[in-house]
């Protein structure tokens, strides 16, 4: 008999009718969306992030004009992407930003993203009011480590994107029925430990900054 | 119960008592997290509303615990990762081992896994051959220090900055002394991103396992639990039997309980919820994952009504933040992998009464635990009922009175049925003080002498009556 066998034995032979109280909490909605989206920027303030919310024409070149001054100079991007394009042109006219596509497995790929990337740009599924938090589902285009490996992440989100909770989120999209993929990330600021002395430090292990451009609808 | 471990007990209680620094270190941190959390909770009645929504979720999930746990395998096994199930310690030791030494693995990075410190995992790979790195930062410091966790949300939390920044200087070669804590995580980023980078094998725990979806989720802010999951090429995630749920609805109250209750959070920096290995065309992330199911004694706490109850637990610390009694002698006095409230039910359970029955002795039963609990598991009742359970053979067993002994009952009980006897006895008692002896056997040898007030409290309570009946005609 397996280990299984006996622990799922044991376990129905213990069980017995139970009952549990069903108790159903209503989820409160901001009154409108712009109540939503400043909720949202605000949490994400909060902690630590940066928060530019701007028109989705505008975005490349305010990143571009940022890179410059913050000496972010290798970048990761996705493959295809097409919110990111604008900025792939952006920086064609710009000879000191480097771009690199994370066009193959991370192992074969012809750079190191520990060591060789300043900072990675990525789309974002959903934002979540409540908290603050970016939803990402990493896929083919843009994979899992662009989101936690290099120091910088900045990340782009439409404000239409933008849930009232982790909950009104699941049920919307119906997460549960179409099936989760290989992984799902919620992701509410810059990386960071509170482990010595209760001193909070930003960059423990992932990106030490990150930085959400908000798109605005027109 | 053995005497020594009793004693050895004693003996921590006591150093952790008199160690001043140590204890400012807990006071500190404990008054850190209860006010973070308590930040949290503004709305009494809604906190009232959101544990009873999450004791009910964990129940639910208690009662259909092995449906679903065979739910969770075929969900997780059609979506690739591999399922293993170990009844003890020993036997995930070894599952873990054999897939290590499949993929000639030397270097395994863990995320926080309080699992892995209940198997006494890096000890037993350590004799066979392979690293285990612990990763997350203060388990990394732990782990520096050749100690074991003190708490389990933040396992450094006897440490100050100070002893930290010595710490470092002493055993991560070409490090400066220095205090500032920026410059310390930044070292440890260092030395920690270069391992994730060479590991073999990545290994975590496990907060919740989602039955309806096969997902596993980690929650966790510094993103050491993400490389442990995304970067190496095989991720290990090790959890009990009980940390199931049924469905993904369920997961944003309990992670809302979770968080703010472990470190005043609304969220954690990252909610990480895996359901598959690398899929064809996907560019990183683990070829293999594989997720061990242990049982380790959680089965027979599930047959004992009672005793089920402990398997709500969420792992959030707050029973312990909130114990007067944790806070003062801090986790490792318990000498026992899971300390605090939650260690003293949890521990004598799946050790046995004789070896951790004595860390129910530990509790001066005022149920802060009970009331800080997120799914109200009545810790207060199962410390008493560890102490019940330890007694229980002398309780049952036919005991004779000596003669002696029947006749102070037999005083006792004409002293309470006839109040003038009581109430002259009690005023010889508070005017004789002086003449009851300074031992009284076995009682005085841990505790001193019970003096009788100098005045009976029937006394004082006429005297109160009447300076309030005198105040009131003046």
């Amino acid at each position: 008999m397996s280990a299984r066998h006996r622990i799922l034995q044991r376990l129905r032979e213990a069980h017995r009718p139970t009952s549990w109280p069903a108790v159903k909490i209503e989820a409160s909605t901001p009154a409108n969306a712009a109540l939503q989206r400043e909720k949202f920027c605000h949490a994400l303030q909060n902690a630590h992030a940066e928060v530019i919310e701007c028109d989705s024409e505008r975005w490349p070149q305010l990143l571009t004009t940022l890179a410059k001054e913050r000496r972010w100079m290798r970048w990761l991007v996705g493959q295809e992407v097409e919110l990111i394009h604008p900025f792939e042109v952006a920086c064609g006219l710009h000879s000191e930003l480097t771009l690199c596509h994370y066009n193959a497995p991370v192992e074969t790929l012809d750079v190191d993203l520990f060591s060789d990337v300043d900072a990675a740009l990525t789309t974002v599924k959903a934002g979540i009011a409540e908290t603050g938090t970016l939803v990402l589902w990493p896929d083919e285009q843009e994979p899992r480590q662009m989101s936690l490996v290099p120091p910088v992440h900045v990340a782009i989100l439409r404000a239409s994107d933008i849930y009232a909770s982790f909950a009104q989120l699941i049920s919307k999209q119906a997460w549960a029925d179409n099936g989760m993929p290989t992984n799902a990330l919620l992701i509410s600021g810059p990386s960071k430990t509170a482990d010595i002395q209760q001193t909070l430090a930003y960059g423990a292990h992932g990106p030490k900054i990150l930085l959400v451009f908000v798109l605005r609808d027109r | 119960m053995s005497q020594d471990s009793r004693d050895r007990f004693k003996v921590r209680i006591h150093e952790a008592l008199g160690d001043t620094e140590l204890r400012q270190n807990f006071r500190g941190a404990m008054d850190f997290l209860t006010g973070k959390r308590a930040a949290m909770f503004p709305d009494a009645d809604a906190l009232e509303k959101l544990r009873t929504q999450g004791a009910s979720i964990r129940k639910r999930a208690l009662a259909k615990l092995p449906d679903l746990l065979e739910q969770l395998e075929n969900r997780c096994t059609s979506q690739g990762i591999r399922v293993h199930w170990a009844e003890t310690a020993d036997e995930a030791n070894r599952i873990i081992l054999g897939i290590a030494q499949q993929r000639k693995a030397r270097l395994m990075v863990k995320g926080k896994s309080m699992v892995s410190e209940e198997i006494d995992l890096n000890h037993f790979m350590a004799l066979q051959g392979i690293r285990c790195l612990e990763s997350d930062m203060g388990e990394y410091i732990v782990q520096l220090a050749e100690e074991t966790p003190s708490h389990i949300i933040m396992p450094a939390i006897h440490k100050n900055t100070a002893q930290i920044a010595r710490l470092f200087h002493e055993r991560i070669p070409a490090t400066d002394y220095t205090e500032d804590v920026d410059a310390l995580i930044g070292i440890g980023r260092k030395v920690l991103r270069e391992n994730f980078a060479s590991a073999d094998i990545g290994l975590s725990g496990v907060n919740f396992a989602i039955a309806e979806t096969g997902t596993l989720c980690l929650v966790e802010n510094e993103g050491n639990g993400r490389m442990c999951t995304t970067v190496p090429p095989v991720h290990i995630a090790l959890t009990g039997i009980e940390k199931v749920i049924e469905k993904l609805d369920d997961l944003p109250p309990l992670l809302t309980l979770l968080t703010r209750s472990a470190t005043g959070q609304a969220i954690t920096t990252y909610v990480n919820m895996i359901s598959a290995p690398r899929q064809p065309g996907e560019k990183d992330g683990p070829e293999e994952v594989h997720l061990i199911l242990l049982d380790n004694g959680r089965s027979g706490m599930f047959a004992d009504a009672e005793l089920k109850e402990t398997l709500a637990c969420i792992r959030c610390g707050a029973c312990m933040n909130h114990c007067p009694v944790y806070t003062r002698i801090g986790g490792h006095a318990y000498g026992s992998t899971y300390p605090g409230p939650i260690g003293q039910v949890l521990m004598p359970r799946l050790n046995g009464l004789d070896k951790d029955g004595n860390l129910a002795d530990a509790c001066s039963l005022n149920g802060a635990c009970g009331e800080a609990c997120p799914v109200k598991i009545p810790l207060p009742d199962l410390i008493r009922r560890v102490r019940t359970d330890r007694l229980a053979p002398r309780t049952t067993s036919t005991r004779t009175q000596s003669w002696l002994e029947k006749q102070l009952w037999r005083a006792w009980l004409y002293l309470y049925q006839h109040p003038p006897a009581y109430r002259k006895l009690t005023w010889l008692g508070a005017r004789t003080q002086a003449l009851i002896p300074k031992r009284l056997g076995l009682w005085t040898k841990t505790r001193s002498v019970p003096l009788p007030a100098a005045e009976t409290l029937h006394e004082q309570m006429r005297q109160h009556q009447l300076r309030r009946r005198e105040s009131r005609s003046e």
